[in-house]
């Protein structure tokens, strides 16, 4: 399966995001790069809204995501509860 | 008593049909074709154009909380550089050169691209397309000008970034983005959100932004790291959007299929031909380096959009042919254009320079089958030549490529030791190619390609210089008056990094900041 990944500005927002994404996802791996987090995961990567908020105690809002983004691959989903990375093939 | 019940949030799915769908209407007393007259004639036919869903489903609402968000961030950010002297943080002064190439080549496409998602979302019929080209819409022009804002502080102390949009629109090889952009909104509405949205948003845009953005950040750019990143937080929505738009259309038509794959033939090599300023960038004018602009193509290429084409297989559509031809061409990219950067340093709005021994044993590391070989000889004979007092500046003009108006540089795939020229007849013209591509791309539309302003010929013809030129007083000096057309200082804006009053300033300025003077 091809990989996809998402890429987070590295700032204390998207440490937990960064933190519930490797529970959720058990083939995803950080690479750390200068003011950005890059997580690569085999075919699929989900953040799960549930997850962070247990993280951290707070509401939480998946379109928050949008401000600390950078980048991603694959076809992408988004619910209430999930944003879903994900190749086809 | 009756006690009113709160009445449930609708959900993300619900929220984005009622915010989208809900507010479209049919015309009644108009004629949906008069409304909308560009959108059959590309050929791409549209069956249902509510099957087009945004997988982030943004509503307006949302949209502009999050931007506000976004430039709040931004710009208390940019206070603080400016507050703090920020310039002077940077690794060395030759990285401001890559700041000068972003403001004139990258920045006034930004605006470009604004006018293009503007014209574009006002010309589908379909709301859920049309709101998310009005969102990009706004991005873009978000980015034109907080890349203005940000770059605005480094014009206060350092040469060639004064009238960027003036040099945007006339500098020799500005032309090149600036080309690349004017052929994509002068294309129909479909054309374009596979030029922009798809080719270069989701194939091309992580290597330019990524490689900048991190390049900023490896650098001390405390200023472009920041609305690099900002930039790039819409950057996640336009990448969705450029996949969703190409899946949308060939799902709905197999006879689309055909016309969508030749224009990602077309424009991930013409995107790929103007990423070679950002392949030179990268090798040798960020004086901390982060990645090889080979290693960044084998990520962000062949891995990332190996992976995407195979994906979309399942449409019929198959990787760019032109990509065998890139990937021939990755060992030599970025030093044949630095050569010709070098050679022209006379002409441009930044400095080059030759690299340092480091350096070069960074190039030869990374480039182990063409470095030493071909290049390395070629920068130690200009370097000892600077050395005697010779710096080489070429005077003569280069023959261009009709399609990507780059020089005739680029050499036969596979025997780097040959340029490569095409060439085509038309209606009694020659004009010449670069490569195979761009000549094929020339000839699918050769009445549009024609029109090229192709700033070579433009100089030879006059046009170049300031009103009142007489070019044929003894001892006219066509450059000087080439730069002045240009609005750039000979001695100032331009030539070699090492005698320039960027270097000197930066170097007694830092000084200042170090020391109790
Ligand atoms: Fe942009
Ligand atoms: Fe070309």
């Amino acid at each position: 399966m091809s990989t996809v990944f998402l890429a987070l500005q590295t700032n204390e927002e998207t440490r937990p995001i960064i933190e519930a994404i490797l529970q959720d996802n058990p083939s995803a791996v950080v690479d750390e790069q200068p003011a950005m987090v890059k997580i690569n995961a085999d075919g699929r990567l989900v953040v799960r809204r549930q997850t962070i908020e247990d993280i951290t105690g707070r509401d939480y809002d998946l379109q928050e995501l949008q401000v600390n983004m950078i980048t991603m691959s694959g076809n992408l989903d988004q619910t209430d509860d999930e944003i879903t990375l994900f190749w086809k093939a | 008593m009756d006690m009113t019940v709160a009445k449930k949030k609708l959900g993300l799915k619900e929220r984005y049909a009622v915010m989208t769908r809900g507010l479209d209407w049919t015309p009644s007393y108009q004629k949906m074709e008069d409304i909308y007259p560009y959108i059959t004639y590309e050929g791409i036919k549209i069956h249902d154009w509510d099957k087009w869903e945004d997988p982030f489903r943004l509503t307006m609402d949302a949209y502009w909380k999050y931007q506000a968000e976004k430039e709040r961030k931004l710009y208390s950010v940019l206070d603080a550089f400016t507050q703090n002297n920020g310039h002077l943080n940077v690794t060395d002064a030759r990285y401001l050169n890559t700041v000068k190439l972003f403001l004139s080549g990258i920045s006034p496409l930004e605006y470009v691209a604004h006018r293009g998602f503007a014209h574009a979302g006002r010309q589908f019929p379909g709301p859920g397309p049309r709101v998310a080209c009005l969102m990009q819409s706004l991005d873009e022009i978000r980015h034109a000008q907080t890349q203005v804002h940000a770059v605005s502080n480094y014009n206060k102390y350092y040469n060639g970034m004064h009238d960027f949009h003036h040099a945007h629109d006339r500098v020799w090889f500005l032309s090149v983005p600036k080309s690349f952009f004017d052929d994509a909104i002068t294309a129909g509405p479909f054309e374009f959100m596979v030029s922009i949205g798809f080719s270069f948003e989701y194939v091309l845009t992580n290597l330019l932004f990524v490689p900048f953005v991190s390049g900023a950040a490896y650098n001390g750019d405390m200023a472009a790291m920041t609305f690099g990143f900002s930039a790039q937080s819409d950057e996640a929505r336009h990448m969705t959007l450029g996949l969703e738009v190409i899946k949308f259309i060939l799902e709905q038509d197999p006879d689309n299929v055909p016309i969508v794959q030749r224009w990602i033939d077309k424009w991930t090599w013409r995107g790929y031909r103007v990423l070679t300023l950002v392949a030179m960038m990268m090798d040798y004018m960020l004086p901390k380096r982060t990645m090889s602009w080979k290693e960044s193509w084998e990520i962000y290429f062949e891995e990332n959009g190996g992976a995407l084409f195979k994906d979309l297989a399942r449409y019929g559509i198959k990787m760019p042919q032109c990509a065998e031809q890139i990937a021939l061409e990755k060992d030599h990219l970025s030093h044949q254009a630095w050569s010709t950067f070098y050679n022209y340093a006379a002409a441009a709005n930044f400095h080059t320079w030759m690299p340092d021994e480091d350096e070069m044993a960074w190039l030869s590391a990374k480039y182990p089958n063409s470095f030493d070989k071909l290049y390395r000889p070629r920068y130690e004979f200009w370097r000892e030549q600077a050395a005697k007092g010779n710096r080489f500046y070429n005077k003569t003009l280069p023959m261009l490529c009709q399609t990507c108006q780059i020089p005739m540089i680029f050499t036969e795939p596979g025997d780097p030791t040959k340029i490569c020229y095409r060439e085509v007849d038309y209606k009694g013209d020659k004009y010449h190619f670069c490569s195979d591509h761009c000549k094929a791309i020339f000839e699918h539309e050769p009445e549009k390609y024609v029109q090229a302003w192709m700033p070579v010929h433009q100089i030879y013809q006059g046009n170049c210089f300031p009103e009142g030129t007489d070019p044929t007083v003894e001892g006219f000096d066509p450059l000087a008056a080439v730069l002045k057309y240009y609005h750039l200082e000979h001695g100032r804006d331009n030539l070699d990094f090492d005698v320039s009053e960027d270097k000197k300033n930066f170097a007694e300025w830092r000084g200042q900041a170090t020391k109790n003077i």
